[in-house]
């Protein structure tokens, strides 16, 4: 029987756990890789077999576009400008009236959603309100705020508010009936006056509530403002997608949904952002790895 | 008979001396079910507290404990009878109550120390004196190299010691604590029995403590009190005249400990099996 001195065998051990980590980090970088190399192939294969397609007429480029016809429409827009004036001018207004409206619904939401769900009595009362007015197709709330409100930014926004405000209420009406009764009964008897429990407990437990809706509900503002151009409107995002419809313009249709969806993307990565930072507390999946 | 004259006395209720801490008299309640009936929690209920006395309280499980402590916070009125804190009827949640929650009930999005803080800042304590004490108080429940954690990062002892610090750091005068160690192994329960012991010895408060634990209880208590399946009353009440300071890790082999629990238990167990026959009845 050899003693193997505990020293030597430490330091190995400690030299292996480094080797190890070092394994699994590379195993993840590779892993990493393997997946944005997977998702550019997936990519490229689709826009190959589109153009392709279109090219040899198994797609009709006139109804369905085609990767270049796209590209040369936004590069034309990018360098030309639209029929209705530059593109950025249109991505502007669409945008404005978009984050108008989805601040003043998620405020208003928000507001809604606490004042009912810590009030009994007010939320059995308007209760059967909010889902009767939930229950209109907010669309058509298009052409009635159009006819109310004229061409200009406040229809779109008027819109953008209504279709953000329910999803955006509904949430935190939830997020703060859900709110655990132990830890308000704590709050109390630590000394918490019925103001303090709603800004210390109520609000911070509904915000995950309210956050999951807040990524929804920026798609459906954006919905909201286009939806309000196409009906009627002098710029934007939607009236360009419009006009594009009446000259039977298929590249401009595409065109002008791939610009809405890089700005539904990119606003989608900031409301991210801003959650991570609100909500660091909240423990990471175990599951949790780099996408 | 002879021990209990010895050591666990067995006393018949009394009324309340008026400068008791808490006395609970003769209180019924009863809960409207969510079916619209009239549920009796529990009855005829008579339970006083001397100022720096530690009180326990056993009994079944739904007997009513957990209710019991609400009502001397004053989160739930009696039906009929009343509830008097430091002499006065329970009108609003006292200052001088501290609470520790059967279920976890730290904020999850503060860390350990606006956790601890939380207490004196919902007071009105300037800022820079709470976070002192609150430092003091995460550093005597051995924690102070934790006090940027959050709770999820804790382990489950380690979240009622952040518990025991928010609670105690208000300094309760009446100290409520519903199972608080229920949850964790026989090293940890027995290192925090002892540090609560330390605790309150330092306070002075009165405590009434919840358990299922009977060893527990006659461990901790000056008094048991013993209830009934539910709905809820005394059965028994024991002053357990164990010589104090108590050493949780040895006081488990005393012999008088021993005939005690044995005493109690007898008086305990047709109260559990009840309660367990009844639980399977109703299919709880
Ligand atoms: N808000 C409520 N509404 C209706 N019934 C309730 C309510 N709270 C408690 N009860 C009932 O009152 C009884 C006593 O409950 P309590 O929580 O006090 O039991 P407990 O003794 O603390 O039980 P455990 O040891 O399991 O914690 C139970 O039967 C329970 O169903
Ligand atoms: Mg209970």
């Amino acid at each position: 029987m050899t003693a193997i001195s505990p020293a030597s065998h430490q330091a190995a051990r400690a030299t292996s756990i480094v080797a190890a980590e070092a394994r699994a980090r590379a195993r993840l970088r590779r892993r990493h890789a393997l997946v944005i190399g997977l998702r550019l192939a997936i990519l490229i294969v689709f826009l190959a077999l589109w153009e392709l397609g279109a090219d040899h007429g198994v797609i009709d480029p006139f109804f369905f576009s085609s990767p270049s016809g796209i590209w040369e429409q936004i590069w034309s827009w990018v360098t030309e400008g639209t029929s209705q004036g530059p593109l950025w001018l249109q991505i502007y207004v669409t945008l404005e009236e978009t984050f108008l409206g989805f601040a003043i619904g998620a405020v208003g939401g928000i507001a809604a959603g606490i004042i009912l769900g810590r009030n009994k009595l007010l939320a059995d009362v308007f209760s059967i309100y909010i889902k009767i007015a939930n229950s209109v197709p907010r669309v058509v709330l298009g052409s009635v705020f159009i006819i109310a409100l004229g061409l200009g930014m406040a229809s779109k926004v008027a819109l953008a508010v209504v279709m953000v405000f329910f999803v955006v209420f509904a949430n935190a009406f939830q997020g703060v009936r859900e709110a655990d009764r132990a830890m308000i009964a704590n709050a109390q008897i630590l000394g918490a006056s019925p103001y303090q429990i709603t800004t210390t407990v109520i609000i911070p437990s509904a915000m995950s509530w309210i956050l999951a809706s807040l990524h929804v509900s920026f798609g459906f503002a954006l919905v909201g403002a286009v939806v309000g151009e196409f009906l009627g409107a002098k710029q934007g995002m939607g009236l360009l997608i419009s006009t594009a419809q009446g000259a039977f313009n298929a590249n401009g249709v595409f065109a002008a949904m791939i610009i809405l969806a890089v700005m539904a993307l990119v606003v989608e990565f900031i409301i991210t952002r801003f959650e991570n930072y609100v909500v660091k507390w909240r423990p990471a999946p175990f599951n949790e790895q780099g996408t | 008979m002879q021990l209990q004259t010895m050591a666990a006395e067995k006393l018949s209720p009394a009324a309340a001396p008026a400068d008791a801490a808490i006395a609970i008299d003769d209180v019924t309640l009863r809960f409207v079910t969510p079916d619209g009936h009239m549920m009796t929690a529990i009855r005829d209920f008579t339970m006083t507290v001397a100022r720096g006395e530690f009180a326990c309280v056993v009994g079944p499980t739904g007997c009513g404990k957990s209710t019991t402590l609400n009502l001397v916070t004053g989160l739930l009125r009696p039906t009929t009878g009343n509830v008097r804190v430091m002499g006065n009827p329970v009108t609003e949640i006292s200052r001088d109550i501290g609470f520790v929650f059967q279920a976890d009930a730290l904020f999850p999005w503060r860390s350990v120390i606006d956790n601890v803080a939380a207490g004196p800042l919902y007071r009105g304590t300037p800022k820079a004196q709470a976070y002192d004490r609150a430092r003091d108080w995460i550093a005597r429940v051995g924690l102070a190299r934790f006090e940027k954690h959050y709770p999820h990062q804790l382990s489950g002892g380690m979240r009622k010691r952040v518990a025991l610090a928010q609670t105690f750091i208000n300094q309760p005068k009446i100290l409520l604590m519903d199972e608080p160690f229920s949850a964790l192994d026989m090293q940890t329960r027995t290192a925090m029995q002892d540090e609560l012991l330390g605790l309150w010895s330092e306070l002075k408060s009165s405590v009434v403590f919840v358990t299922h634990d009977l060893e527990e209880a006659v461990a901790l208590a000056d008094k048991v009190y013993v209830l009934t399946a539910g709905p809820g009353t005394v059965k028994s009440v024991y002053r357990i005249d164990l010589p104090r300071p108590r050493v949780m890790a040895d006081i488990r082999y005393d012999p008088k400990f021993i005939e005690i629990a044995k005493v109690i238990w007898n008086d305990l167990r047709e109260e559990v099996q009840l309660g367990q026959s009844r639980g399977l009845q109703t299919g709880h």
